[in-house]
């Protein structure tokens, strides 16, 4: 009984959640303050009021990210670009900040308990770390309304993967490449489900290596984390446990935002009263996310997630087209 | 160097160990230098109550219109400049964060030995790559420009 009110009162609240993002009353109360910037001559006495948003937000945004099991970057960069009134180039500095942070957090316990590879994520992170800072740099270097339109285009092609990639819980590699094995990337982990001890190895490797470029360019390019793009790829076209692709994707982050979060500091892209707020919502959030995972309903949090997503990349892309003159509806 | 079990190699418990203080030292810090700053114990360059007349234009006009307020500088403040600002409350704040964006370099710095040592040399020359790709990341080198 009493796990069924808490069934219910889960589902309310993600439902309501769900609501208010989708609910064009909140698109259009957002739309005026982020479309117009307000002067920078003049005080604001209410100035606290948008971080305390930002940290409720950012909080439920960290609920929705575990329970949808996807980074909070993705979620942040498209929510607080659409709807807030920060600049995109201050959101994607926030952004990269919250995937790092999420990604620092992990990262020790993931490698400690081997289920993140190190050996896997080195060569992997130097691709993609050195072309997050191209990404980051070409971002910046780009006009807003480019960045916006091609960060909608870019969130709808995750909706895409989402809604069409499938996993592989030990996928077959029935013979590990030259170069994975020359670098001896491969491991074994307890797989506590089956009892058994899993011994991985990977192949196409070079193939692999190769898509990283472009995921380490749109991660410093949009700040969003990668961890939507890591895991299909580690998963199914390098041949690594799904396992062991979560934890070296989440661990990975901490070394590919590293550099990009690098170029958005030294940029001047870091309003700490925008990154310490988010900071605090996300990780309180995802810290309520993890006991809630238990009540929630995993299928219809991701459908939820992806409805999200879809929104906001058109949000973005509606930004992006009106700044353009052009009107998407 | 053992692969048949399931602990972790030596060189990834190293590098656990050190992302796991910086880690906790940067978001320890970071909680007090927002503290800091949010309930006015320092000064910040930015006053509090200007601060969201700043953030929704662009980054180069942001900095344009801090430095011409309240910096008064030759250049924008752009890459380790904060440094010289460390005494405000607002640009305090940047020290956790590049705790937080740095630990990551200090970890491959420290396997790298250990790495040459068990002659495992590919992953030794990656590591070293590594810190140079993240110390030009972070050198301010290539802020330069901007729109």
């Amino acid at each position: 009984m009493q796990g069924k009110i808490k069934e219910k009162v889960g589902m309310l609240f993600v439902s309501l959640m769900c609501a208010i993002m989708l609910s064009p009353a909140w698109a259009l109360a957002t739309e005026a303050t982020a479309m117009n910037p307000v002067p920078v001559a003049a005080g604001d006495a209410d100035w606290w009021k948008w971080p305390v948003i930002l940290l409720v937000v950012t909080f439920f945004m960290g609920i929705i990210a575990v329970l949808g099991g996807v980074g909070g970057g993705v979620l942040f960069v498209p929510i607080i670009s659409g709807f807030f009134p920060f600049h995109l180039d201050f959101v994607r500095g926030a952004g990269l900040l919250v995937a790092l942070c999420g990604a620092l957090a992990a990262g020790p316990g993931l490698l400690k308990a081997n289920l993140a590879s190190l050996r896997l994520a080195m060569p992997v992170a130097l691709i993609a770390s050195a072309m997050a800072i191209v990404g980051a740099m070409v971002g910046l270097a780009l006009p807003t309304h480019i960045v916006q339109l091609s960060l909608g285009g870019a969130i709808l092609g995750i909706v895409a993967i989402m809604l069409t990639a499938k996993k592989s819980v030990i996928p077959d590699v029935p013979q590990a490449d030259a170069l994975s094995s020359a670098l001896r990337i491969t491991g074994i982990y307890y797989e506590p489900t089956s009892k058994e001890e899993i011994n991985w190895k990977i192949h196409r490797t070079i193939p692999g290596l190769l898509t990283f470029i472009i995921i380490g360019f749109m991660a410093g390019m949009f700040g969003l984390g990668a961890g939507w793009a890591n895991v299909p790829v580690l998963n199914l076209m390098m041949g690594a446990p799904l396992k062991i692709s979560v934890a070296t994707s989440k661990f990975l982050l901490s070394i590919t935002d590293t550099s990009a979060a690098w170029i958005y500091l030294n940029k001047g892209c870091v309003i700490p009263m925008m990154v310490v707020p988010s900071l605090i919502g996300i990780m309180l959030g995802s810290m309520v996310g993890v006991r809630l995972l238990k009540v929630a309903k995993p299928t219809f949090i991701r459908w939820m997630v992806i409805a999200i997503l879809l929104f906001s990349g058109l949000k973005a892309m509606q930004k992006g087209l009106s700044s353009m003159g052009i009107s998407l509806f | 160097m053992t692969y048949h079990n399931t602990q972790a190699t030596e060189e990834q418990l190293q590098y656990a160990a050190i992302l796991e203080k910086g880690m906790y030292i940067g978001l320890a810090l970071m909680f007090i230098t927002f503290a800091l700053y949010v309930l006015g114990i320092m000064p910040s360059i930015v006053p509090l109550s200007e601060i969201s007349t700043y953030w929704s234009t662009p980054v180069h006009e942001y900095l344009v219109a801090v430095n011409t307020n309240f910096l008064h500088w030759e250049h924008l403040p752009t890459g380790w400049s904060w440094v010289k600002l460390i005494g405000y409350g607002d640009f305090l704040n940047f020290l956790p964060i590049a705790i937080l964006a740095g630990v990551t370099v200090l970890c491959y710095l420290v396997i790298i030995p250990g790495l040459f040592a068990r002659k495992d040399t590919a992953m030794a020359f990656m590591a070293i790559t590594e810190v140079l790709i993240l110390t030009l990341a972070a050198s301010g080198l290539l802020a330069v420009g901007g729109h």
